[in-house]
């Protein structure tokens, strides 16, 4: 296998509140290889976007990485000065959010901030990066591009938005991408667009791609790998067939299994009972082992680490080398 | 008790009764510039056409559901249902009467009473200063249902543990709940008036996957106890699979296809509808290779002209560019396509790719 591009490793993103120290991301470690896009999905308060901001180092205070480490090519990113990220940021890591009219300045012409970002990060003239802007905006597919490049984000729809801030995020040909929900506010004849620009950017320039969503019909089509968090915790990771079809964690389990299908009708939808447990309340143990149905004295007690059961792994009891579905499992 | 004796059932064109009749139904806003800058800069009068002539019977006892992308007036419909706005044309029927043009509001009252409304955002619909029993009482108290305060804090607890939850609950605030408690709690609220038809608009978008699959078993649950008439609005196909016996999609303010659920994801035949369910990703059969449709919604302020459509259709000919469909019914639906009229509509296979 070749070196991973990122590597996470025990990544813990806290934030001190007058309540008490919150553990918004706590012990996640993931790799992500190049050209590889990598899902991480969760539902809301999982830590997904907090573990994007942590690795762009754009958490908001008072939020900080407490622990773990952050290599980029063989760098560590995390503990690098303002100044420092600055200059990985943008050159290594592009970033795209949910809501493109926030990410754009209204003030300026799509073209000045695209040749903006490009001099900031390359060595070129106003000229060259005019003319460089204007390849990126044809390259995410803006329709009459040259016309385009002086006019207003304003005067784009959600979808062209969408893809002046891939566009933007490109400009100085990063490793890697961390996407936050960027098909979220957009309709769903455009997602399909975005997604799909997404992975052809991917395959072309040998980008990869952290795919951060809470919808998994995108991660299916759009994932090679998929990360899921629950309560802050890596609970499965694995190639996104297998955590689709066969997971191996109980929650992933139940994720896919309630998630409603256009092809097919069932008098009921699978349901796991209760609710994520907040920041302030996570329980001892296994975080997920209040809405288990396999959840036994362990979960309740020692909080279980990642096991590995190639292709995936995933952080069970169920699955420690004396766990029952590990038995099953050699044994069929 | 459902019938109120005097006024005779309407049926629909399958024999059911309806509880909702929808015909012409049309809401127009004035979007125009103030009148001085049209005066002195010669700006012109824009009407926005967010609902442009809808005919749609909503049986009882069963959900309708419309679906659509943005802009596309599906919840301006809504909102027209449960008389938040007036329509600019066209009747509204509504157990038996004419409710569009009502304007009094203690003629509105009975009405309101009988029709309720849940929202997309939990966090937002309930009051933080109020507690959940307070909250879940309004309508009873709104309407003057009950007066004795006994009877109101029995029924509050009943409805709570209608839809899940304690009847202790009630003495705690809306922010010492979840998002899917709260949209429980919305759901005992609309509840509490015994109304015959709730108006579900995007009832489970802002929750997690995890417990939007409890709110839509609850809403399926309660209609089977409560005998309840629901319109669901949401842009969430797969929701719609699962709550919606009759479909309805919209485009740019109008109708283009209705028909029964199984038979529009069986064989949908508006080249929108096609477009819809293709390119929605699917966890159970990814498309991995997809290759989507191009364009985008056109402004509904200046929609294309003929069939709104045309600009998208891989199936549009000259007179879809001038002439608006109209709404054909046959054995498996109803649809406004002239491909469809004139027979060269090409076969659905699940797996096609509408896009060239």
């Amino acid at each position: 296998m070749t070196e991973p591009l990122l590597s996470v490793r025990d990544l813990r993103v806290q934030f001190p509140t007058r309540r008490g120290v919150l553990t918004a991301v706590d012990g996640v470690s993931f790799d992500i290889h190049p050209g590889e896009i990598l899902g991480v999905v969760g539902e809301s308060g999982a830590g997904k976007s907090q573990t994007g901001a942590a690795i762009i180092g754009l958490l908001e205070p008072p939020g900080r990485i407490a622990g773990g480490r952050i290599i980029l090519e063989g760098q560590r990113i995390d503990g690098l000065t303002q100044e420092q990220l600055r200059k990985v940021r943008g050159r290594k890591i592009g970033a795209v959010f949910q809501d493109p009219l926030t990410s754009l300045n209204p003030l300026y012409t799509v073209g000045r901030q695209l040749t903006e970002t490009i001099r900031t990060h390359l060595d070129m003239s106003e000229r060259a990066a005019r003319a460089r802007a204007l390849e990126l905006l044809q390259e995410v597919g803006i329709p009459g591009a040259a016309d385009r490049l002086d006019a207003y984000p304003h005067q784009f729809s959600g979808g062209m938005r969408q893809r002046v801030v891939i566009a933007l995020a490109l400009c100085a040909n990063p490793r890697l991408i961390i996407a936050d929900e960027p098909t979220t506010a957009l309709d769903v004849s455009i997602q399909a667009q975005i997604t799909s620009l997404l992975k052809r950017l991917c395959r072309e320039h040998d980008t990869a791609v952290m795919l951060i969503t809470h919808d998994m019909g995108v991660i299916a089509e759009t994932a090679d790998r998929v990360a899921v968090l629950y309560g802050g915790r890596l609970a499965e990771v694995g190639p996104v067939d297998d955590v689709v079809n066969r997971p191996l964690h109980p929650y992933t389990e139940g994720l896919m299994a309630c998630i409603p299908t256009t092809h097919d009708r069932p008098p009921r939808l699978a349901q796991i009972e209760g609710s994520m447990p907040s920041l302030t309340a996570m329980p001892d143990g296994c975080a997920f082992h209040p809405r288990c149905p396999h959840a036994h004295d362990r979960c309740v007690a020692e909080r279980p680490p990642l096991f590995d059961h190639a292709p995936s792994s995933a952080a069970c009891w169920l699955w420690s080398s004396e766990g029952t579905r590990t038995l099953e499992r050699t044994r069929a | 008790m459902r019938d109120d004796g005097h006024t005779p059932p309407l049926l629909d064109e399958d024999g059911r009764p309806v509880l909702v009749r929808l015909r012409g139904l049309t809401k127009h806003f004035d979007v125009s510039p103030p009148l001085l800058s049209r005066v002195l800069e010669g700006k012109r009068r824009r009407i926005l056409k967010a609902v442009d002539g809808i005919d749609l019977d909503i049986p009882r006892g069963r959900t309708t559901a419309l679906v659509g992308e943005s802009g596309c007036g599906k919840s301006t419909v809504a909102r027209m249902l449960v008389t938040l706005y007036t329509p600019t044309d066209g009747d509204l029927i509504f157990e038996g009467t004419e409710i569009g043009r009502l304007r009094d509001r203690h003629a509105l009252a009975p009405v309101r009473r009988r029709m309720q409304m849940i929202f997309q955002d939990p966090f937002a619909s309930l009051n933080p200063r109020w507690r959940v029993g307070r909250i879940i009482a309004e309508p009873i108290r709104a309407h003057g249902l009950m007066d004795d305060g006994a009877a109101i804090r029995r029924r509050v607890a009943e409805l709570l543990e209608h839809v899940g939850l304690r009847a202790t609950d009630a003495d705690r605030f809306p922010h010492e709940f979840s998002g899917g408690q709260r949209q429980r709690l919305s759901i005992a609220r609309a509840l509490a008036s015994s109304p015959h038809f709730l108006v579900c608009d995007e009832p489970t978008s802002a929750l997690d996957v995890s417990v939007q699959a409890q709110i839509l078993n609850l809403l399926r649950d309660l209609q089977r106890e409560l005998g309840l008439t629901y319109l669901v609005i949401t842009h969430d196909l797969a929701v719609v699979r699962f709550v919606a016996d009759t479909i309805g999609v919209m485009y740019l303010g109008r109708l283009c296809e209705l028909a029964p659920a199984d038979a529009l994801f069986a064989a949908p035949r508006h080249p929108y509808t096609r477009l819809l369910i293709e390119t929605v990703p699917d966890l159970r059969v990814p498309d991995r290779d997809r290759r989507p449709m191009a364009g985008e919604v056109p402004s509904p302020l200046a929609p294309p002209p003929g069939c709104a459509f045309h600009t998208r259709c891989p199936l549009a000919t000259e007179r879809c560019m001038s002439e608006r469909p109209a709404m054909i019914r046959d054995a498996h639906g109803t649809v406004a396509c002239h491909a469809v009229e004139e027979g060269r509509l090409p076969d659905w296979t699940p797996a096609q790719r509408t896009a060239p």
